[in-house]
């Protein structure tokens, strides 16, 4: 007769195992794959494979002038459309030390923030989704809708609106744009607090983002986690603060900052800052000036030669534009030092040791935007 | 710290690094063999305190390959640009500075995928962007890709 052998089966696994999360999965938002080593559901290490969307933007520059490459910036982010634009303005206006008239600069801050705002709400219903929260994303795109209507009144496009030009604005705004914002700002200050109902305040999700993904101030500056990721975590690194642009050393606005640097942490900056942006439309949207929407350009924009370097606060940290001109009508070099990109070299750093489940929520709460990321 | 003294300041840290002309950033240019030291010095010293590296590029001069490190101190708010160049077009290797900001394992890896330019001591110096059999290095000046790039 044979004899039955029971082996125990082990408790924790000891092998370790890889899988891959992506490039088609729900929580990455995009074509980003993770090759997760894992010990049982733990996370070991990760390794990120990027280059799917990869479109040598960056290549595409050093053949195109300066008003064409304001189309490509459009595509790095697309959820921060607005400010990438302003980004290469500023630039040329830098070099070429042009001044642009004042009702131009009000225009680019108050589009600014509001392509700020719809960046925090698509987010916002994303994370929801991720954490399990589906009424999350329906409310999120439901009022995200608002600002793009608002958009597509004045720019003529809902997603990548290329309406800024070297020294202006494409055109003027739509005679409803006053109306229409402070309309939409009346009904968002009511729908947020349903946000902080639904999700802020549950339980189930502070339990779940609490005290995970921790990242210290040291950590944040070293791997250059900028925006709200990196002010999660304490670091003023506010780009509209340190180094001002349009008007936002005129207008009052707070930076906001948490120290805990967990993924609560940055949700909460998120959500604060849909706050301080709608407080900085307000202080401007009834004072726009009357005047020119645009400076007087030359056809044919050359910048002399040089290096230029420019940063603006995108939805996602600190956006920088390396330029090297030879004097050309196009850039010798153009290079992108994207936010995503940093932001995501620190997931293997803060999600180690932690639960896969809660690889999702981190990857959330740094709000990574692929594109961003493989330009 | 004023741009002329914190000139001073750098250039007393490494004494080897010439000054170049430059409008915005002071701008200085390291011999690629004292690079890693230099840069040490500049983020431990109490007066520079460069722990942020807000931009690392890649360029290609044609006659030399460069590398842009723009630097920043949290502490002070002054900003720095350090380039480093090799003339070698064949086998380019630049040590790497992943060690001191973390972000640059990320930087350089993708300036290897686009210039070529390997970074010895780097923990994982592989391509980022394209494939590991790809030919060539996309960003610099004489890559032709008859296939791929389409000329305007």
């Amino acid at each position: 007769m044979k004899e039955v052998i029971h082996t125990p089966v082990p408790l924790v696994e000891e092998e370790e195992y890889h899988i891959n999360m992506g490039p088609q999965h729900p929580s990455t938002h995009g074509v980003l794959r993770l090759v997760v080593t894992l010990q049982g559901e733990i996370v070991k290490s990760l390794k990120p494979h990027c280059g799917y969307i990869h479109r040598g933007i960056e290549k595409m520059c050093e053949k195109d002038t300066y008003p064409q490459i304001i189309h490509l910036t459009d595509r790095i982010d697309y959820l921060s459309a607005h400010i990438n634009n302003h980004a290469v303005c500023l630039l040329v206006e830098k070099a070429l030390e042009i001044e642009v008239p004042e009702r131009v600069k009000y225009v680019r801050t108050i589009m600014d923030e509001l392509a700020r705002i719809q960046s925090h709400q698509l987010w916002w219903a994303s994370f929801g989704m991720d954490l399990g929260g589906l009424t999350c994303f329906f409310y999120g795109l439901r009022d995200r809708e608002k600002i793009l209507d608002i958009w597509e009144e004045t720019t003529g496009a809902r997603f990548l609106q290329s309406y800024y030009t070297p020294g202006g604005l494409l055109w003027d705004i739509h005679p409803n744009f006053q109306k229409d914002v402070k309309a939409f700002i009346k009904y968002f200050r009511k729908k947020i607090r349903d946000y902080d109902n639904i999700l802020s305040g549950n339980v189930i999700f502070r339990e779940r983002s609490r005290n995970i993904g921790l990242m210290s101030k040291e950590d944040a500056i070293s791997w250059g986690v900028t925006g709200p990721s990196g002010r999660g975590s304490g670091w003023s690194c506010d780009v509209r603060k340190h180094h001002p642009y349009a008007l936002y050393d005129k207008v009052d606005f707070k930076e906001i900052l948490y120290t805990e640097g967990d993924t609560l942490a940055r949700y909460l900056v998120r959500m604060d800052e849909m706050r301080e942006s709608m407080n900085i439309i307000e202080q401007l949207i009834d004072n726009i000036p009357e005047g020119d929407f645009t400076a007087k350009m030359k056809a044919v924009i050359k910048l002399p030669a040089g290096e230029y370097y420019q940063r603006v606060e995108s939805a996602r940290g600190d956006l920088g534009l390396y330029c090297i001109s030879d004097g050309n009508k196009t850039p010798y070099r153009m290079k992108f030092r994207t936010p995503s990109f940093s932001n995501l070299s620190v997931l293997d750093h803060i999600s180690r040791d932690l639960k896969i489940a809660d690889l999702v929520a981190i990857g959330g709460s740094l709000d990574l935007v692929i594109p961003d990321i493989d330009r | 710290m004023d741009p002329e003294k914190l000139k001073e300041r750098v250039l007393t840290l490494i004494p080897e690094a010439g000054l170049e002309e430059s409008k915005q950033y002071p701008t200085f240019i390291v011999p690629a063999a004292k690079l890693h030291s230099a840069a040490i010095s500049l983020k431990e010293n109490e007066d520079t305190a460069f722990d942020y590296l807000f931009c690392q590029s890649g360029v290609d001069m044609e006659k030399y390959l460069m590398v842009v490190y723009h630097l920043e101190s949290t502490k002070h708010g002054h900003a720095i640009v350090l380039k480093v160049k090799t003339e070698d077009r064949e086998n380019p290797v630049i040590d790497t500075v992943c060690d001191i900001w973390r972000t640059a394992e990320f930087h350089e890896r993708e300036i290897y995928d686009m210039l070529g330019i390997r970074f010895a001591n780097h923990p994982d110096m592989r391509r980022i962007f394209l494939d590991e059999n790809w030919v060539g290095y996309p960003l610099r000046k004489d890559y032709k890709d008859e296939v791929n790039i389409v000329e305007l």
